[in-house]
């Protein structure tokens, strides 16, 4: 089971011994849900119930537009209250539905489960956009558009990503371990979709417990599990797919460019559902935990639960609190409170409190080039980054900004405590926004 | 809760090192560098170490604070300075023009570009060169080896015996018997030398220290060293009557001090492993080429320079490749 | 001796001859006003007329594209001066100035959360919006500052940027800068301006800024004409007839600056006039 190690990357402290022996436990309804109408890549849902209605558990209250979108459903049963603003993960107030709960929890109506083989490939593609399911690894891409490349790309493996290179996020842990099955299950009708003969599940080798599990589930299929050697960002898409098979995607290209797809483990099982249960994605797996929270745990949570929620469920915080983050430390999303709700990407809500390393001041650029080896997309940071803060931004995009992954490997090992990923995304930003200009 | 949150772009994690403690790092590792002076020079040595670290960290306050910047002292990176500054100059040069040199190093060498991290020359050595060419006489008057006697004798170095006698039509054979040492000799540090790189085993003993700590990364001493092996090498095998062996242009001079602590200074080298086997190649090159060619008999100081200037162009041709891009592989 | 001063000679003899022949053949093809053009320009290379540097306005001129009028920075002089030299009438551009339209400095706005990172108002907005609570307030970071080619903008110890209004030359680089949109570009004869930039309403600007505008209408009374109120936000109408004046003492939160008193506070530009008589002095901020 060798693979081959992608060049650079760090080694961050993994942090997961919190919970990752912990089952995951249910998590009890809030007395409010903020559905975003955009919790995925792409254009935002138009929502097609009103205020005022009621819902079913599972029922469409937003439909996706365009092909590159996804449905919003309502994750219980209860009362559409409002669509307005509301607070979203990404720092801004964004439309939102808000459902309050009945209490019921009861499913809507109609919606059947059916053996993949009664299917064909189209109906099955229809089922999982119907059921809104996007990439669940955090990207959050509708996965019935990754699910359909087009005609030229001829596609010949699936990786699937059970890799959670996130240190504390152990979500995708627990799921293989307690719902191998179910894993197991969507990764097939995913292989038959797609029509490929080799599927590969990447496991970074800090889960034993879980490579183990699988292992002996996949045995009897075609599924190859591959234990992957720990190292941050071997979880992202092109690392992945590198150590996994050996392919290189092209720079500025996607996956389907050498015959691959990409799925997270927590996807497909998701698709599993949609298709054998016709269940639509309203729940998933986050790991709640951190040095500033009173009970760590990992928790299934309906779609737009709210972050206080999920911080009482697990006993309140803890001593003063610094800082608070949705998804993992290495690329998650700083929040300025608890104000804003769990969306289909939230793999993680971490907790830092003063016992947390504070960010180091900023000195100056030593040129010590360790931020150089740990680049995953072998790009110089500290030169992009030099350029991006002189507003040079053709220099910027000259030095192959545009490859950059913001996996955050750079400013980690930066001596100086510079915010690379900062003015990264800042040259990025100035690039992109130049190239749509054109 | 009541108070407010940081918010800060991710990543949200760091490893442990920082920049003083980088500097710190490499402080300690002159450590034995240090010791071997005192030994082998005494208490003059002491003095003029003491003198160049308070020399630069006092200029660097003094240049800060007339520059309106905020103080810097507190990143180490004058102490490191003025240590290499010290350990680059011979014992018995006297206390005025070793201020003169920590004045030159931190307000020339450094502060007028800004600070740490745009200087383009390494600051020890630009200070070692501005002596050397402003007080040749002092800045080569070498002693002897001794001990704990405060007096020193004057002496000449290995390398420069090595000139004179090649230049007055003598031999290898008869320049080391000159000197009265044997290369075992010269491995411990019993030569004269500036302070620091008398000692082959001391500083040796600071890299693997540094090596340990991730600080010193192999390219530019292994290219720096090995070019110097090969190129001596291949003239000792041609003749060996007037061509040094590989292993006395090693231990003699700047050579070891040159290329495990001046040539890779970070903020004067590349950023890229490529960069830095060309830029140590270079160094390597120079060094021979001045040492066998040129009227200088030691030439490691010049070669750092000049490779230091050509830093920004090595790292504009050693460009990363991008993984994925056409011809760059995944791996290295 | 002599042998060497002949040689020296010659050769620096033959040089020229050389330089002298080679400007002659390669000379390039001008048109002479453009270099008579660049000289009477301000030469900061800004970009206000909307071309490359002032090389590239004088290349503009000459093509017709441009107007002696474009170059704001360069102001009424610099207009004369280009029409004089391409012989046609001149217009004089109206002079503007950059207004930064806040108060709220870190004393008196409140914070949403305590940014680290990049010392950059573009960087920070990026981050929920920024760390301000109004959604309109100056960041107080210095991309303007920095973008400035006349040094007009300085950061006052308690993060708020101010504008001189003697070094503004109106390029307008710094309105497209800030990420707020906090710095408008207002008329040199205005010298009353509603310093906040804030569509909340009053409850919710009380909460987060001592200094804001509460949209409380007492100027528009106390001054009819001289005001606009726009979506909770005052505003100078700087086209009207009736003076502005009147009002500034009379509004609650001090959101009203009259320039000819002086700057914000913290500022170094001006400190505000000394008032002969007590009777005379406007009530301190």
């Amino acid at each position: 089971m060798k693979s081959s190690a992608f060049s650079g990357g760090v080694h961050p402290q993994d942090f997961k011994q919190f919970t990752a022996s912990l089952a995951v436990e249910s998590c009890p309804l809030p007395e409010e849900l903020v559905l975003p109408l955009v919790m995925h890549i792409g254009a935002p849902a138009t929502p097609c119930v009103e205020v005022g209605s009621r819902v079913k558990k599972g029922q469409l209250i937003a439909a996706p537009k365009g092909f590159v979108s996804a449905g919003v459903h309502a994750s219980t049963s209860g009362e559409i209250r409002a669509i307005e603003p509301r607070m979203h993960v990404n720092g801004s107030r964004m439309q939102a539905m808000v459902l309050v709960p009945d209490g019921e929890d009861a499913w809507a109506d109609g919606l059947e489960g059916a053996g993949p083989n009664e299917l064909t490939g189209d109906d099955i593609r229809d089922r999982i956009r119907a059921a809104g399911i996007v990439g669940l690894g955090g990207a959050a891409f509708p996965t019935a558009v990754k699910l359909s490349p087009p005609e030229a790309k001829r596609i010949n493996t699936l990786i699937i990503n059970g890799v959670e290179c996130e240190p504390f996020l152990t979500a995708d842990h627990r799921l293989m371990l307690e719902e191998g099955e179910r894993v197991l299950d969507g990764i097939e009708i995913l292989r038959c979709l797609l029509g490929v003969d080799r599927a590969i599940l990447g496991i970074e080798d800090n889960k034993p417990d879980a490579i183990a599990h699988m292992d002996k589930l996949c045995r009897k299929s075609v599924v190859e599990v591959k234990a992957l050697p720990v190292r941050y960002p071997q979880g992202a898409e092109k690392q992945l797919i590198f150590a996994a098979c050996g392919r290189t995607v092209p720079s500025g290209g996607l996956p389907m460019d050498v015959g691959v797809v990409v799925q997270n483990v927590g996807t497909a099982a998701a698709v599993s559902d949609a298709i054998r249960k016709g269940r639509p994605l309203v729940e998933r797996i986050c790991t709640v935990s951190g040095p500033g929270l009173v009970r760590p745990a990992n928790l299934r949570i309906p779609i737009g639960a709210p972050l206080s929620h999920l911080v009482k469920v697990c006993g309140g915080l803890r001593g003063r609190t610094t800082k608070i983050l949705a998804g993992g430390p290495m690329m998650g999303m700083a929040q300025a409170g608890l104000e804003a709700s769990a969306t289909k990407g939230t793999s993680g809500l971490l907790i830092f409190d003063e016992t947390a390393a504070q960010l180091r001041p900023e000195g100056p650029c030593i040129r010590c080039g360790r931020c150089v080896s740990a680049c995953p997309m072998r790009i110089s940071p500290t030169t992009i980054a030099a350029y991006s803060r002189l507003d040079m931004i053709d220099a910027a995009e000259q030095n192959n900004a545009m490859d950059c992954i913001e996996c955050g490997c750079c400013s980690y090992i930066c001596p100086a405590g510079l915010p690379l990923v900062q003015s990264l995304r800042y040259a990025r930003g100035a690039i992109a926004a130049r190239r749509r200009r054109v | 809760m009541e108070h407010k949150l940081y918010l800060s772009s991710s990543p949200h994690l760091r490893a442990e090192d920082s920049t003083s403690r980088i500097m710190l790092d490499v402080s300690l590792s002159l450590l034995p560098a240090c010791g071997a002076a005192l030994w082998f020079f005494g208490l003059p040595a002491l003095w003029l170490i003491l003198l160049c670290i308070g020399g630069c960290l006092a200029f660097e306050a003094l240049c800060r604070r007339l520059m309106g910047q905020p103080q810097s002292l507190r990143d180490n990176s004058a102490l490191v300075t003025g240590l290499l500054l010290a350990l680059n100059l011979p014992p018995s040069l006297p206390w005025w023009m070793a201020l003169l040199g920590s004045a030159v190093a931190i307000g020339i060498g450094k502060q007028v570009y800004g600070g740490l991290g745009t200087n383009p020359f390494n600051p020890a050595l630009v200070a070692r060169v501005v002596l050397l060419i402003s007080f040749p006489v002092q800045m080569t008057r070498w002693s002897a080896p001794q001990g704990a006697r405060a007096d020193l004798l004057s002496s000449a170095t290995p390398l420069g015996e090595l000139k004179t006698a090649l230049m007055t039509g003598g031999t290898v054979e008869s320049a080391l018997a000159a000197t009265g040492g044997a290369l075992g000799d010269f491995f411990l540090g019993s030569m004269a030398g500036s302070m620091g790189e008398v000692s082959a085993l001391a500083l040796l003993a600071g890299a693997a220290y540094l090596f340990w700590r991730r600080v010193l990364t192999w390219q530019v001493p292994v290219a720096f060293l090995g070019s110097v092996v090969l190129i001596s090498g291949l003239f000792w095998l041609y003749d060996p009557a007037h061509y040094a062996s590989p292993l006395f242009h090693l231990l003699t001079g700047g050579m070891m001090l040159g290329a495990l602590y001046m040539a890779t200074d970070m903020v004067t080298s590349p950023v890229t492993g490529r960069g830095l086997i060309v830029f140590g190649l270079g160094c390597g090159l120079i060094t021979m080429a001045i040492r066998l060619f040129g009227s200088y008999p030691e030439g490691v100081s010049f070669a750092i320079l000049l490779m230091n200037a050509a830093t920004p162009l090595i790292d504009r041709f050693t460009r990363p490749r991008p993984f994925g891009s056409l011809s760059g592989k995944g791996r290295d | 001796m002599l042998s060497a001063i002949l040689t020296l000679g010659l050769m620096g003899l033959l040089a020229a001859v050389a330089l002298g022949l080679a400007a002659r053949k390669f000379a390039v093809e001008t048109d002479p006003r453009e270099l008579a053009l660049v000289e009477v320009m301000p030469g900061a290379n800004c970009g206000a007329c909307g071309y490359p540097g002032c090389g590239g306005f004088a290349k503009a001129l000459l093509e017709g594209k441009a107007m002696a009028s474009d170059c704001s920075p360069g102001g009424k002089e610099v207009a004369e001066r280009v029409a004089h030299i391409l012989g046609v009438e001149a217009v004089a551009p109206e002079p503007e100035v950059a207004v930064v339209l806040c108060q709220g400095d870190n004393q008196k706005a409140r914070v949403k959360y305590l940014y680290q990172g990049l010392r950059d108002c573009v960087a920070a907005q990026a981050l929920a919006q920024g760390p301000k609570e109004c959604p309109g307030g100056c960041l107080g970071l210095g991309t303007c500052a920095r973008v400035c080619p006349f040094g007009a903008i300085e950061m006052t110890a308690e993060g708020l940027a101010v504008i001189s209004r003697r070094k503004c030359t109106g390029c307008r680089k710094c309105v497209g800068a800030c990420p707020r949109k906090v710095i408008a570009m207002t008329p040199l004869h205005a010298e009353v301006h509603v310093l906040c930039n804030s569509h909340d309403k009053g409850a919710a600007v009380r909460k987060y800024c001592d200094i804001g505008c509460i949209a409380c209408h007492i100027c528009a009374k106390t001054s009819p004409g001289a005001y606009r109120i726009d979506n909770f936000l005052a505003r100078v109408d700087y086209e009207a007839r009736q003076s502005p004046l009147e009002a500034v003492p009379k509004c609650p939160t001090r959101c009203i600056r009259d320039f000819t008193q002086g700057y914000p506070e913290g500022s170094r530009f001006a400190p505000p006039v000394v008032p002969l008589h007590a009777k005379d002095a406007a009530p301190s901020p």
